[in-house]
């Protein structure tokens, strides 16, 4: 007896393993059938495992930081140095490698915390749409949609000590409050749906009803715009970068070294050209990712 | 009258908005930099001047008293002196903005133009080769931020074919009676079309580089939404009774699919005035976003205060007048 319950579990679990399986085969599938998205998460997962094994890949790793060359200062692109070598002497290539891993983790950073807290504040405000509560929230975040995010982000870094982290703070700071705007109106939405109502009904805890019942459903618009966001957030810290508020000298910032290189135009163009193309690739990579993954959400969910 | 209420309640908000937007950037300034005097008057200043500043502009009041005293004073248009250029903020805005707005304008029409254009080209021959063209072209247009755009066509137009100027609003040497402060304008009233032309040679080159992710952007959209209004039935059996496509096309398909563009455009110019501070400084236009990165880097308070709050109501007023476009395009929002 015991034995054939054990036999009817473990083929139970066989059947869901397998439904697991397939459901992922068709997510690839929704996901692949736009071959660009495909191209999209190659490149970005080229570039984060070139931003964590950055110091392998980089032909001149010592030059991401102080280093001096001046015999080499000012090098066009050739054979020892690919793209080139700024006023410094240092490669190009070195240092937009030696970028990539700020430029991630500035994304990351800014939506690990933007992200939680705009979903709270939005899930309590769309929830408790009849309540004070709600109507305050929402204000507060129309006052903080009233200015384009780059201006106040600009705003808030220049009154700040001027480095990676501050910059990221002011990005989170401007940033929140479009994820608080989605996910309240997705939550106001179906807070009336019977799921909820009978939830409601059976006496679950507030907590319960937020995080297991209306969270889960808003779950893929989210993590649509999360990746769509990557890809901005990293041009907004480059734009930061870029007027001196992000990642100070001498360590390197794609923002910084077009900024530094812009001036030399035209001669040294190659200290300005390549890594105004590393941004190009890094955000193209990531739109193209969360076009499909909004592809893979939005046809048929489950 | 309904559309009269619905205006008359979006400016009621507006003005609270801005309420709380001051508010917020009072906030932002006092609290975070530590101590204004010193910031104001430099780390050499004496304590007794620091004091003497402290004491004149009210800081020794706590922060809501120091906001009323602020607010009282911005609402008569003093925003306090510059550090920088040591004159009066408010006319420094007064200066600059026009520049910005000409540009920004002058951006906003031709995401508007080309948006529209291309989108409707796109959705006219879907699936032909203009269409693929334009949606991997838009692709890198939405892809790649406005100072990138600003270096490369700086590299391709003024450096590789010297066709157009690189720095400044209008050549040296060219100059006209300034009556708006809006450069085109201004050389229209006097009638000189040279300086017009010079202006406008000025713009291209911003304008384009802030306008090119909009375009992308608004022409990807109408496209989107013209192709489902085409399959919608009314839309068939105006064609199966013989109406003009063409007629049909711009009455049937492309009004009802103009609102989704316009409603994304108020979120463009947000994008455009962000990404403005970074273009005027790499053409060195002297607009208001130049002026207040200068004001960024040298920490000049009462300057970058001013400088969000215009941007800030610039904003609000773009997305009032979107918000009236838009109900008269599509009648179902007022409801």
């Amino acid at each position: 007896m015991e034995d054939r319950n054990g036999n009817v579990e473990a083929e139970e679990r066989r059947k869901k393993r397998q439904a697991r399986t397939e459901n992922l085969k068709r997510k690839w599938y929704q996901f692949s059938r736009n071959k660009m998205s495909v191209v999209g998460l190659v490149i970005v997962v080229l570039i984060i495992l070139a931003a964590v094994f950055q110091s392998l890949i980089a032909p001149y790793p010592q030059h991401a930081k102080e280093y001096v060359d001046f015999a080499n200062a000012n090098k066009a692109p050739c054979a020892q140095f690919l793209l080139g070598t700024d006023a410094y002497g240092r490669d190009v290539l070195s240092r937009i490698i030696f970028s990539f891993r700020n430029a991630l983790m500035m994304g990351l950073g800014v939506l690990c915390v933007a992200v939680p807290v705009g979903v709270i504040m939005g899930l309590i405000a769309g929830y408790y749409k009849d309540k004070i509560g709600s109507t305050v929230i929402m204000r507060v975040v129309d006052i903080f949609l009233s200015l384009p995010s780059l201006v106040l982000a600009l705003a808030v870094a220049a009154l700040l000590e001027p480095n990676l982290f501050h910059s990221m703070m002011a990005l989170t700071f401007s940033w929140w409050a479009w994820y608080a705007r989605l996910v309240y109106g997705k939550a106001s939405s179906i807070r009336k749906e019977y799921y909820i109502q009978s939830a409601e009904l059976i006496g679950a805890g507030r907590f319960h009803i937020l995080f297991r019942e209306v969270l889960p459903n808003c779950f893929s618009t989210i993590l649509t715009k999360m990746t769509l966001d990557m890809g901005v957030v990293i041009l907004m810290g480059a734009s930061l970068s870029f007027v001196g508020l992000g990642e100070q000298p001498p360590n390197p910032a794609l923002g910084t070294m077009i900024s530094d290189g812009y001036k030399t135009l035209p001669e040294n163009w190659w200290l300005t050209l390549f890594p105004a193309l590393a941004i190009m690739l890094i955000v193209l990579a990531f739109n193209l990712l969360g076009d499909g993954i909004s592809d893979m959400m939005s046809s048929g969910e489950g | 009258m309904k559309r009269l209420k619905y205006i008359l309640h979006r400016l009621l908000w507006s003005v609270f908005v801005l309420f709380g937007l001051s508010i917020l950037i009072f906030c932002i300034a006092r609290v975070i930099p530590g101590d204004a005097a010193t910031m104001a008057l430099g780390t050499r200043a004496t304590e007794e001047a620091k004091e003497l500043y402290r004491e004149q502009n009210h800081l020794n009041e706590p922060i809501p008293v120091q906001y009323v005293y602020w607010l009282k004073s911005a609402v008569q248009g003093d925003f306090g002196q510059s550090t920088q250029t040591r004159r009066a903020v408010s006319s420094d805005v007064a200066e600059f903005l026009p520049a910005t707005l000409e540009l920004i304008l002058f951006a906003a029409i031709l995401e508007i133009v080309g948006g529209l254009l291309l989108g409707v080209l796109c959705a006219r021959y879907a699936g032909s080769w203009f269409d693929n063209l334009i949606r991997v072209v838009s692709y890198v247009g939405i892809s790649v931020p406005a100072f990138v755009w600003a270096i490369l066509f700086m590299l391709t137009f003024s450096f590789l074919i010297p066709i157009l100027p690189t720095i400044g609003r209008i050549s040296a040497g060219i100059t006209v009676p300034p009556v708006t402060g809006f450069l085109l304008i201004d050389s229209l009233i006097a009638g000189n079309f040279q300086a017009f032309g010079d202006v406008l040679k000025h713009l291209i080159m911003p304008g384009t580089a802030l306008a090119l992710a909009g375009i992308a952007q608004s022409a990807r959209i109408t496209r989107g939404s013209m192709l489902e209004n085409v399959e919608k039935d009314y839309v068939g059996s105006e064609i199966a009774s013989g109406m003009p496509l063409r007629r049909v096309y711009a009455r049937y398909i492309l009004r009802p699919a103009a609102s989704p563009t316009v409603a994304i455009i108020a979120l463009d110019i947000a994008a455009m005035l962000g990404n403005a501070f970074l273009v005027e400084v790499i053409y060195s236009y002297p607009g208001i976003s130049k002026y207040g990165i200068n004001a960024i880097l040298n920490k000049d308070l009462n300057a970058i205060v001013a400088v969000v709050l215009v941007i800030g109501v610039t904003f609000l007023i773009v997305n009032i007048l979107v918000d009236i476009i838009s109900s008269v395009l599509d009648p179902r929002i007022r409801a």
